[in-house]
């Protein structure tokens, strides 16, 4: 990242959610890397660009392919990578080449001399990088939005090498990790596929029980489920569906009607109070030893540096009681046991002995023996002569607006998301005392708190087709007319879930959180 | 990329290293103590506090190591009369106008030196609240002898995360720097003033709510002397309860974001009393964010 000549930070506010990551940003910066920053709102993040390109909420496929269409047009396109590593360049080209910054602009939002210089800037540079977070995956058409910008990288051949790449910011300390491990409904651990026999075959033998052949469900997918009645039991893990999911009402409503449910957490959240058996666990970051991976794949060690309180325990050492008492006796291993027969079986951690983590700070994956010392970046295989493995395909994308469409009724966007000092739905950050913190606002922009006659502090009430919420009035001026922005940190005084929307991207599961269509009303009439 | 090699000779022993290392790398690589305090290995050297001041041949003035580049041939002494006096000069008048009774470091340089402070008189009289915030140049005029002037002032518990206590900064500048381009990018605080009425300032002055500061605590992350401290520090402290020899420090990823910041979480009585991370982390640098730094209450039962 440091070294990089051009950052992209496409639907991501890095400088307040990613505070550390941007430190490293910083570093380019100051190095005289260009920064060009893809967002709704002016952020801080975009403070810092070189470039700001507001787009319209739920518009990022209709830019990226006006920034691929100039790439086309201008003569840009990296001819030779496409060539040898590339499939479907055609077709995507004969797409895509029309839907110029001048044509989408009334959908991007976007003046089109920006669009183009940011295509020029990121065509040419000799290392580019585009990074993005939920503002490109929390929409009904998340994959696209990945889709879109993966299209990008590959029409100018910024993958694969020092400097130069596509990097999602994972919002979460394990996010990452958690699918490293297989709690994915697709996957076992290393990423190998539920449905191969090959794979299932290996872990089986490890395991000595059969694994079920089918793919599972997602989270929005488990929702579906609860709804048709299908899904009855529910064990939910240091996690708090009852105030993180979208379209809160409806959450609430099919948590409370299941048979069981069973909440394992290390503080009495929301979810926990509708559970029939809540079992409490240690904090898995200092009181308990284990692995997490960030971001870079890096997989790191946590520590146990305190003793948990009361009777609560390690994960792993309910994971194993409950396995005994449901058949499997497991005994009761030490973590490091456990990541050991991990290691026997994922390609991707063979090489990592606690030993190792420790020695190098960390590995980042793929590290399948003790010879190697992880990756710095993946896909390298793509500037090999000849290319190894698949060649890496383009995809034709179409734009497609949010979900929920504005109109009379509900004229405004609203879309979420996190500030600096807090944290989703606030279980962990309302464990301290910040000076910043503001509580949940509305945060309007000027030109809309004028037309409403709302003043700051002011508290109106935002209602969309699902709910509605009060809280005081913020005036943003990096907001634009026609957007709202709020949080989720508060949700047990302001509950925006009860406004989003709960459509979700069929292929991820993930809600368009983003993008709710709301209108914003004044609690007393005007006074004249 | 091969990296050219220098040669030089310190205390008689000849090192070399590589192109672009300071004086002070080549000290240490030739095993050689050389004190310092407003150095950090992740910020950029200021080169202000002079502790770390070595003899160069044919150079007219004391050097500070922490910053000149190393050069081919070079002559280094660290251990000569001339930077003897030097560091014991600098540690007195540190010590005569600074509360240093926090740095370990200077407690032991000052044995090792022969300083005595107390030659400059006795402490005056603590100023006032925001006295010399408000104080402007050329406000000091030297005293009689008698007495020694200090930056002595009450300490600043404005916030529920860290307090400032003044009277212990030496104007390293670390904090600065680790809130400007080496970490941060904040730039809330600097130093305003000259003189002896030089001080760390937010912009005019204002309280640190109403400043640029995020509460990052970086500048606490650097410190030397214990002017920034963390709040359960300072209140621990103040109860006669910072026992040191009871406190374990585990080095753990924080619990938020996905980047993967390693924290060095120090633990007394099986509590989190101070989050640090170490600079030596190549996600970190050393610098963490307001919820890495400050934010485990949780950990008690939010």
């Amino acid at each position: 990242m440091e070294e990089t000549d051009l950052i992209v930070l496409w639907g991501s506010n890095a400088r307040e959610t990613h505070p550390i990551f941007f430190h490293h940003v910083l570093k380019a910066i100051h190095r005289g890397a260009k920064v060009y920053v893809v967002d709704p709102r002016r952020t801080a993040t975009a403070e810092w660009a070189d470039g700001w390109l507001p787009v319209h909420v739920g518009a990022d496929i209709a830019l990226a392919n006006a920034v691929a269409a100039t790439i086309l047009e201008e003569g840009l396109a990296n001819r030779e990578f496409i060539r040898r590593a590339t499939s479907g360049f055609e077709e995507w080209e004969a797409y895509t080449r029309s839907h110029t910054p001048e044509k989408v602009a009334s959908i991007t939002g976007v003046e089109p001399s920006l669009v183009r210089r940011l295509a020029r800037d990121y065509a040419r540079a000799d290392r580019a990088m585009i990074c993005w977070t939920l503002g490109i995956t929390e929409h009904h058409n998340g994959v696209d939005n990945v889709l879109g910008l993966i299209n990008l990288a590959l029409v100018t051949g910024h993958v694969g090498r020092w400097g130069s790449g596509l990097n999602p910011l994972r919002g979460q300390n394990n996010v990452q990790g958690g699918g490293d491990m297989g709690a994915l409904p697709n996957k076992l651990p290393g990423f190998e596929d539920v449905e191969s026999a090959a794979a299932r075959a290996k872990w089986e033998a490890l395991w000595g029980r059969p694994i079920p052949p089918k793919q599972g469900l997602h989270l929005t997918g488990m929702f579906e489920a609860m709804a048709h009645g299908q899904l009855r039991a529910l064990y939910v893990l240091g996690e708090n569906p009852a105030q993180s999911e979208a379209d809160k009402t409806r959450t609430i409503k099919l948590l409370a009607g299941l048979d069981h449910l069973v909440v394992q957490d290390i503080v009495r959240t929301k979810t926990a109070e509708l559970a029939h058996v809540v079992l409490p666990a240690s904090v898995s970051f200092c009181e308990s030893e284990g692995t997490v991976t960030s971001s870079e794949r890096r997989v790191q060690r946590v520590r146990k540096a305190l003793a948990p309180p009361g009777q609560a325990r390690d994960d792993i050492d309910i994971t194993c009681e409950l396995s005994k008492r449901l058949g499997y006796d497991m005994g009761m291993p030490a973590p490091k046991q456990a990541w050991d027969e991990l290691r026997r079986a994922s390609p991707l951690h063979g090489g990592m002995s606690y030993e190792r983590l420790e020695a190098l700070g960390g590995i980042q994956w793929p590290c399948p023996d003790e010879t190697s010392e992880g990756q710095r970046f993946l896909h390298a295989r793509l500037w090999k002569e000849p290319v190894e493995g698949r060649r890496a395909p383009f995809h034709v994308v179409h734009d497609e607006p949010p979900v929920e469409a504005l109109d009379r009724d509900y004229p405004l966007r609203l879309t979420t998301g996190r500030r600096l000092d807090s944290f989703n739905t606030g279980v962990l950050s309302r464990g301290y005392e910040s000076p910043r913190r503001l509580g949940e606002t509305v945060d309007l922009s000027p030109h809309d708190a004028g037309a409403l006659g709302v003043q700051e502090g002011e508290k109106v009430r935002v209602v969309s087709r699902r709910g509605a919420v009060v809280a005081p009035v913020r005036v943003d001026p990096g907001l634009r007319r026609g957007l709202v922005f709020m949080t989720f940190h508060f949700p047990d005084e302001v509950d925006t879930n009860q406004l989003t929307i709960d459509a979700a991207d069929p292929r991820s599961g993930t809600a368009e959180f983003k993008a709710a269509a709301v209108r914003v009303e004044r609690l007393e009439a005007p006074q004249r | 990329m091969t990296q050219r090699t220098l040669e030089l000779t310190v205390d008689g022993v000849k090192v070399s290293v590589p192109e672009g290392a300071t004086l002070l790398d080549a000290c240490r690589k030739a095993g050689k103590d050389v004190p310092t305090f407003c150095w950090a290995a992740n910020l950029t050297p200021a080169n202000v506090c002079r502790i770390c001041v070595v003899e160069l041949g044919g150079a007219r003035t004391l050097v500070p190591a922490c910053s000149r580049k190393a050069e081919a041939g070079q002559v280094v002494q660290t251990d000569s009369p001339r930077v003897h006096l030097s560091r014991k000069l600098v540690l007195e008048l540190l010590g005569s106008s600074v509360d240093m009774s926090l740095s370990r470091d200077f407690q032991a340089l000052s044995k090792r030196y022969g300083a005595r402070p107390e030659r400059f008189g006795n402490k005056a009289a603590r100023a006032e609240a925001g006295a010399r915030d408000a104080a402007h140049a050329g406000h000091h005029h030297p005293g009689d002898g008698a007495q020694a002037a200090t930056v002595g002032q009450p300490v600043k518990v404005d916030n529920a995360l860290f307090v400032r206590d003044y009277e212990k900064c030496m104007l390293c500048y670390k904090c600065v720097e680790a809130c400007g381009t080496d970490a941060q990018n904040t730039f809330a605080i600097a130093v305003a003033g000259r003189g002896f009425e030089a001080r760390i300032s937010t912009e005019h002055d204002v309280a640190l709510d109403d400043s640029a500061c995020v509460f990052c605590g970086n500048c606490i992350g650097v410190c030397p002397t214990g002017a920034l401290m963390f709040a359960s520090e300072h209140e621990l402290r103040a109860q006669g309860r910072w026992d040191e020899s009871k406190q374990t420090v585990t080095d753990t990823v924080c619990a938020y974001c996905g980047v993967g910041c390693v924290l060095s979480l120090t633990v007394q009585d099986n509590e989190i009393v101070r989050v640090t991370s170490p600079s030596d982390s190549s996600v970190t640098g050393g610098h963490l964010c307001v919820k890495g730094r400050f934010g485990y209450g949780f950990v008690k039962g939010g």
